[in-house]
């Protein structure tokens, strides 16, 4: 079913007669040996090799994962691989999961499965995360590929229940469908019911987060039918007597999500609940537990044997609830838990839990309440750093930390590979010392060598982004928010951290300087994304202009609250400049310049030659800060310096009205003028050139 | 001093315009030298929001409060001081309001660092005045922060999350149905929030607001406009908290429909062992009926269901309310 590469591509290869006569191995024995490569990095080594292994590994590739979905075009992608049977697209900027990207912003799916459908016909797998997705795509979808077997969407919007009953009416190979945390329109559970009769392949089934009721009898049918099924997790309606039903029909399953608790049992009931656990010798993983209560919990005991990960996210658990469930779970390697379970709970994971590896930790409840004060701190992460040497993946929400602390931690568990700290409010400096957190980061990049992953929080200067530019070699994404003292901050991690393939940050003063500062690195990055920071329009000009293989998109935001600071940040700049210095009008000279230059060097070049320069008026022109602040002590000898349309901005300005008290330092601003602000900037490279979806609010440089 | 900020249309590629405006600038010049400091500071504003495309009228109004950005008031006085440092820069001066006043920690102080050797007087100054609005809780004011995928947000917010006790399993077999009835609506309630707060730009103009009961740590959120009437209000809190309460003040399944209609207004009135507060535009706490229900609905923060002796607590302004709502029904 392979499309097979008698006749290969004319286009790309045409010489490909040449070079095979020099090839060590026949294609057909290249491309069985590439088929045993799995990891898309070696693929990607091995395409870089020569011509003929670069064809070779497309021939031959099955599953392709796009990490950006503007990053590639559908066309670009089915050009280079005809045989792909799986495909893992992922959209939108992160930050989108917390509301920082506009509604209708794009990373829409259909164009690329109105491509997949004449290219990849044999299409099995779409794995999908913060596309767009309507119903019509899904519908498509369904009826586009008759081999279809496996979808998940994560984090998707755009569609309704609708959409998954076509996927369950006319997939009739499905294995996999994986439905989590999406924004999704919930008519019904009908969905559920369009499974036909004779449908049994089913190995995967997630719908936790849909809340609508599905039709039991039809689960209990479909579950009853799917032999292999392995994963099943349900919504929270979903009762203790028919999760019972459902255990009896599946011991097999590897995983479970469970659904509400908070029911009374019968004794009888409770031992039969027991027991279909007990029979589940397979179950690796449990999550679900909405509203769960402590009289439930023993039931679950016999399950826990082999469990690995344990996610009771959704579970608002005491301590001594939670202790009392990790006795039982010996094997544990992730734990996701809600800071309810409070230090306590965190010291029983330490003294339990010898295998975890991963730790994640999520506030209770509504994080914006100020006065609750409960919840997890520093000693719950210290216990668990003294107990779990294997910890090698945190996330951590919580409201005090000491640097200390942080410290200590990692020399507990030096192999982290993610750190992600989160102090919920910003800005709080180590609320032990009042110092900032910079020692506290630092030491987690000295210390991690393997560190691939870092989010940072609370007070932080430029000395953590110091720290982290020179110590996290392995550093692949970092989340910044509120943190840093100036563009310098940005630039250290820009010049420093080799392996950055994602950096984001939102509400930092850095501006175009660091935006500008090692403009090179995106090329090798796959997005950037800066929010309420101090970047401007002409500073992303200029990257667009320096950078033709990137996407630069400023996104504009209007009628809505959130983007009002960010319209304020976003007046740093002055377009126009104007220096008067009333002094010594003698022999004057004058130069004027517009649309010329090309860097700040020929303005410096101009002030420091000209002796007898008076007047210089620039309009238009690539100068910078550097070059306003080159010779500044000259402008004492002038009467004027104008500058408009230039790219000095409201520091270099300051910084001179600091050096130089007896000169007038003017900035001019105008408004009504909507060329001068960056909300929020999003940078990513493409081969796929600028978009053509883009909605009004973003612009595309 | 010529400090000065020019109002104007002209793009920035149109220099000729920009010429223009010069003799603009120097009349605006001398009258923006006279003016006394506050309405420098809103020309500034002004100005800043003139630049987006979007109506500058509405933002102008909503940017000003102080609700929008808690730091105002402390970073303002850093501003002060930095144009006193640095008084020789009168554009510094004003620019640095207008930032401060954005809530931003961005003046001389960034400037400073990028100097590199000078770290003066005003950046200190700024860093204690940044984390004074860190302790005053600026965090609840931020979008998308903390960073919880807003999935999870909303079901933290609209789900039934009641810590676990052993007390109120004995209450599960009658409680369990109308809890779920009640978790469903909340669900659709957040669903429809959904949709119209992705329109509306974002969720806080929605009219949910946080409730939270005495000595149970984790909250849930009411939908405001849900309801026309405190009685209304005070039957969903009732049906919301039922077990908690009703575990608390020990009322059993029996007569259930019952209790649930005097007790909810026993909570208003302030007879029962728990009372309505809520948090107003201020600050202040106060009782909930005090004021007609549209005054109360522009007015509410949050709400909280507080037990009645420590209720007496309450600011001394809503004390004032107390001791009228309090003889009011009777």
């Amino acid at each position: 079913m392979n499309h097979k590469r008698k006749n290969p591509d004319p286009s790309p290869d045409s010489d490909e007669s040449t070079t095979q006569l020099s090839s060590p191995f026949p294609d057909e024995v290249l491309e069985r040996v590439l088929s045993l490569l799995n990891s898309r990095k070696d693929r990607n080594s091995v395409s870089l090799v020569c011509k003929d292994w670069y064809d070779a590994e497309r021939w031959s590739r099955t599953h392709v994962f796009i990490g950006n979905c503007y990053s590639v075009s559908p066309e670009i992608l089915t050009r280079r691989f005809p045989n792909i049977r799986s495909v893992t697209l992922k959209g939108k900027p992160r930050f989108s999961d917390f509301d920082l990207v506009p509604p209708k912003w794009g990373a829409y799916v259909h164009s690329w499965l109105l491509l997949f459908a004449t290219k990849y016909h044999f299409l099995e797998e779409l794995r999908l995360k913060r596309m767009t997705v309507s119903d019509e795509s899904l519908k498509f979808l369904a009826l586009s590929f008759p081999n279809f077997k496996a979808l998940s969407l994560l984090s998707c919007d755009g569609f309704s229940t609708d959409g998954l009953a076509s996927i369950t009416t006319h997939c009739k190979n499905l294995t996999e469908l994986d439905i989590q945390e999406n924004d999704i329109d919930d008519k019904s559970g009908k969905w559920l019911s369009c499974f036909p009769e004779n449908f049994m392949s089913l190995e995967v089934l997630n719908f936790a987060n849909l809340n609508s009721d599905v039709n039991f009898e039809a689960l209990e049918r479909l579950v009853s039918r799917c032999k292999s099924l392995k994963v099943l997790k349900v919504n929270e309606n979903m009762t203790l007597e028919q999760l019972h039903r459902l255990l009896v029909l599946a011991p097999h399953l590897r995983e479970l999500g469970t659904g509400s608790l908070l029911q009374e049992l019968m004794p009888r009931q409770h031992s039969e609940l027991k027991s279909a656990f007990n029979n589940c010798k397979n179950l690796n993983i449990l999550s679900g537990f909405y509203e769960v209560t402590s009289i439930f919990l023993p039931v679950l005991y016999p399950a826990c044997t082999n469990l690995t990960f344990l996610n009771l996210s959704y579970a608002a658990l005491r301590s001594d609830e939670l202790s009392n469930l990790l006795i039982h779970c010996p094997l544990l390697q992730r734990l996701w838990v809600q800071d309810s379970v409070e230090d306590e709970g965190l010291e029983a994971v330490g003294s339990n839990c010898p295998l975890l590896e991963e730790l994640r930790v999520f506030p209770a409840s509504d994080p914006f309440e100020d006065e609750i004060l409960h919840g997890v701190t520093e000693t719950g992460f210290l216990a668990v750093s003294y107990g779990c040497k294997k910890l090698h993946y945190v996330l951590y929400f919580c409201r005090q930390m000491t640097n200390a602390a942080v410290a200590t931690i990692v020399q507990n568990c030096p192999d982290f590979t993610h750190f992600r700290l989160c102090i919920m409010n910003p800005r709080q400096p180590d609320y032990q010392t009042n110092e900032p957190m910079d020692e506290a980061f630092g030491a987690v990049v000295k210390t991690c060598t393997k560190l691939r992953r870092l989010a940072v929080s609370g007070l932080l200067t430029d000395l953590t982004f110091e720290y982290i530019g020179k110590y996290a070699k392995n550093l692949e994404t970092l989340s910044v928010a509120f943190a840093g003292s100036s563009d310098w901050g940005m630039e250290c991690v820009l010049k420093g951290c080799p392996k950055l393939r994602k950096l984001e940050i939102r509400d930092c003063p850095f501006g175009n300087a660091a935006l500008l500062s090692s403009f090179r690195k995106y090329e090798s990055m796959r997005s950037l994304w800066m929010s309420g920071c101090k970047v401007t329009m002409d500073g992303c000009r200029l990257l667009a202009q320096e950078m033709p293989r990137l996407n630069v998109e400023v996104i504009r935001e209007c009628g809505n609250d959130g983007c009002q600071a960010d319209k304020l940040y976003g007046q740093e700049r002055m377009p126009h400049l104007l220096f008067s210095l009333f002094e010594l009008c003698t022999n004057l000279e004058t130069l004027s310049v517009a649309f010329a230059g090309s860097s700040d060097w020929g303005m410096e070049c101009v002030l420091k030659g000209c002796p007898k320069l008076r007047k210089l008026e620039i309009r238009d022109c690539p100068f910078g800060n550097a070059a306003l602040l080159s010779s500044f002590r000259k402008y004492e000898s002038m009467r004027s310096l104008w500058m408009s349309g230039c790219k000095v901005t409201m520091d270099g300005c300051r910084l001179l009205a600091q050096e130089m008290p007896r000169l007038n330092v003017e900035v001019i601003r105008e408004c009504g003028n909507d060329g001068c602000q960056a909300d929020k900037l999003y940078v990513y490279r493409s081969v796929a050139g600028p978009r053509k979806d883009a909605p009004p609010f973003v612009l595309t440089l | 001093m010529q400090g000065v900020v020019v109002l104007g249309g002209a793009t920035r590629s149109g220099s000729i315009s920009t010429l223009s405006m010069e003799d603009n600038n120097l009349v605006l010049s001398s009258e923006d030298s006279s003016s006394p400091d506050e309405s420098e500071l809103e020309l500034a504003l002004g100005l800043s929001l003139g630049g987006t495309a979007c109506k500058p009228q509405q933002h102008y109004a909503r940017i000003l409060t102080a609700k929008d950005f808690p730091s105002v008031g402390s970073s303002v006085s850093v501003s002060a001081s930095s144009s006193s440092s640095s008084s020789s820069s009168s554009c510094s001066s004003s620019l640095s309001r207008a930032n401060v006043t954005a809530g931003t920690k961005r003046s001389a102080d960034s400037v400073a660092a990028a100097n590199g050797a000078r770290a003066n007087v005003t950046a200190g100054t700024k860093r204690s005045a940044d984390s004074v609005a860190a302790a005053n809780g600026a965090s609840s004011q931020v979008v998308g922060w903390p960073p919880i995928r807003s999935y999870r947000m909303n079901s933290l917010v609209n789900q039934a999350k009641l810590p676990a006790t052993e007390e109120f399993s004995s209450l599960i077999g009658n409680s369990k149905n109308s809890n779920s009835v009640v978790g469903k609506g909340t669900n659709n309630c957040s669903d429809k929030n959904n949709g119209s707060a992705k329109e509306n730009g974002r969720s806080r103009s929605s009219l949910f607001v946080k409730v939270n009961l005495d000595g149970t740590p984790i909250g849930r959120k009411v939908d405001l406009s849900a309801h026309r009437c405190y009685e209304t209000l005070a039957q969903t809190l009732e049906d919301m908290f039922h077990t908690s309460t009703s575990t608390i003040t020990s009322i059993r399944s029996s007569g259930e429909e019952h209790d649930k209609a005097t007790r909810s207004s026993k909570m208003l009135d302030g007879s029962s062992d728990f009372v309505l507060t809520y948090e107003d535009k201020e600050g202040d706490w106060m009782l909930v009926g005090d004021v007609p229900w549209g005054m109360f609905i522009n007015s509410v923060r949050r709400l909280k269901i507080m037990r009645t002796s420590e209720a007496k607590g309450l600011a001394p302004r809503s004390e004032e309310r107390n001791g009228r709502q309090r003889t009011n029904p009777i």
